[in-house]
């Protein structure tokens, strides 16, 4: 045990087996982006995955509306010690993008519309455990909150969940994407607390 | 550096000082042996302990920058918080508390990169509590004698909601600082208290064609604010570094 704060008694111990360690619970929404939040049209939206041997899957708007969507109920834990239970969600299964493309690589670089990138191995986006996500709540997702579309991979930190999502490209390591480079972990999962490398 | 003095490790920190900056907020220094210094920018976990061996932790701003073990942090007090109102209510000089980092190394201003000393403009834009980062940025600039032009726009409800408010009043050299007021402006203030807009921004900040190192940080609401009409004022969006705290 750390140091007893004098005076400090924190709010009520029910312990929640569904909150990680070290978080709080939160009806609100925060928002963590680091820096202004681009304005994508979805005339001019696109989303690529690209491989190893520079084969180039490309989805525009109306293409990945067109797919099969999914109803998605998750919880949310943001690095930032605020986690959301039961937020609900509409998009497209990863399984589903990745159907038709051949890939020996393990890992995946995310980048994003205005230059985020963050970095994921392959199998977390696969077997039902990521979305391309565009509805939030029954709306259209909010610029704010990564609309049009963003990465959803809920049993990561939500940093791993790219906002404004434009493509995936395949790596042979796991190369550190942008937070990943500036101090935070390298995987990110919310039940090991891994927050800083 | 030993494996004790890491970012990463908790530290304790003792309550060497506090000072009330506005009625919901205050500032605390604390010596923590093994910190060992920060940039300007970054933050600390913070980890308070009830005797039952509950904890919370929360993220904050430092507002010092440079070496040393002293860490000053300051922290508004958030209405349904946890930890907040213990840090501005109930925490007293000597006390101790958890702490590790430095944190974070985006939202970060160094006064010189590889030996290179940083002479571009910068332009710190703050709204409220939003002001912790950026006055470790204007320490640091002023204790490193930087020549880098620097500009504070800092956006309050009322004069009695800024804090630092003495020592922004007396800017070092080669800073220059605008106040606005959201809610109440002091007698005689020339500009009506109201949100910042774009005008206000494009009056007093420097110029995109300047390509000023932005730094905004405040509310969601405000740096979303600020930050849209930075990029339709032309600045490159690479170039705004943003901070938010709160929900929506």
């Amino acid at each position: 045990m750390g140091i007893i704060s004098r005076g400090f008694s924190g709010r009520s111990r029910e312990h929640n087996p569904d909150l990680p360690p070290g978080q709080y619970l939160t009806e609100d929404f925060p928002v963590l982006s680091a820096g202004p939040t681009p304005s994508i049209d979805t005339a001019d939206w696109e989303f690529s995955i690209r491989t190893e041997s520079g084969a180039v899957h490309r989805w525009d708007w109306d293409q990945l509306k067109s797919l099969p969507i999914e109803d998605v109920s998750t919880d949310i834990h943001c690095v930032t010690r605020w986690s959301k239970f039961g937020t609900s969600w509409r998009g497209v299964s990863l399984d589903t993008l990745f159907a038709d493309v051949d890939t020996n690589y393990e890992y995946v670089m995310a980048h994003s519309y205005g230059g985020y990138t963050t970095n994921v191995p392959l199998e977390d986006l696969l077997d039902g455990k990521a979305w391309i996500a565009f509805e939030f709540d029954g709306e259209d997702l909010d610029p704010e909150h990564g609309g049009p579309a963003r990465l959803l991979i809920p049993h990561l930190y939500f940093w791993k969940s790219a906002k404004w999502i434009r493509g995936l490209v395949m790596m042979d390591d796991d190369d550190p994407g942008f937070w990943e480079q500036n101090g935070y972990h390298i995987y990110g999962d919310p039940w090991l607390e891994q927050r800083y490398s | 550096m030993t494996d004790t003095d890491k970012p990463s490790v908790w530290k304790v920190g003792v309550v060497a000082e506090t000072r009330t900056e506005t009625a919901s907020g205050r500032s605390i220094v604390l010596d923590v042996p093994g910190w060992g210094g920060n940039i300007a920018g970054q933050h600390a976990d913070v980890r308070l302990t009830a005797p039952d061996g509950y904890t919370a932790v929360r993220s904050y701003s430092v507002a010092s920058a440079g070496s040393g073990d002293r860490v000053q942090l300051a922290v508004d007090r958030l209405p349904t918080g946890e930890v907040s109102p213990y840090l501005v209510d109930d925490l007293i000089v000597g006390d101790q508390l958890e702490i590790r980092g430095p944190l974070g190394g985006w939202f970060v201003w160094r006064p010189e990169i590889d030996g290179i000393e940083q002479t571009g403009p910068v332009q710190l834009i703050g709204g409220g509590s939003g002001i912790v980062p950026l006055v470790a940025m204007i320490r640091s600039h002023a204790a490193s004698d930087s020549t880098a032009p620097f500009k504070l726009l800092y956006s309050v409800r009322t004069p009695d909601d800024a804090f630092f408010r003495s020592e922004l009043a007396e800017p070092s050299r080669g800073l220059d600082v605008t106040w606005a007021y959201t809610r109440r402006a002091p007698d005689g203030w020339a500009r009506p208290a109201g949100r910042l807009t774009r005008a206000d921004l494009e009056a007093r900040t420097f110029p995109a064609n300047l390509s000023p190192a932005v730094f905004v940080c405040g509310p969601t609401g405000f740096v979303e604010t600020v930050a849209n009409s930075l990029v339709e004022l032309g600045h490159d969006p690479a170039r705004i570094k943003t901070e938010r705290f709160g929900g929506q």
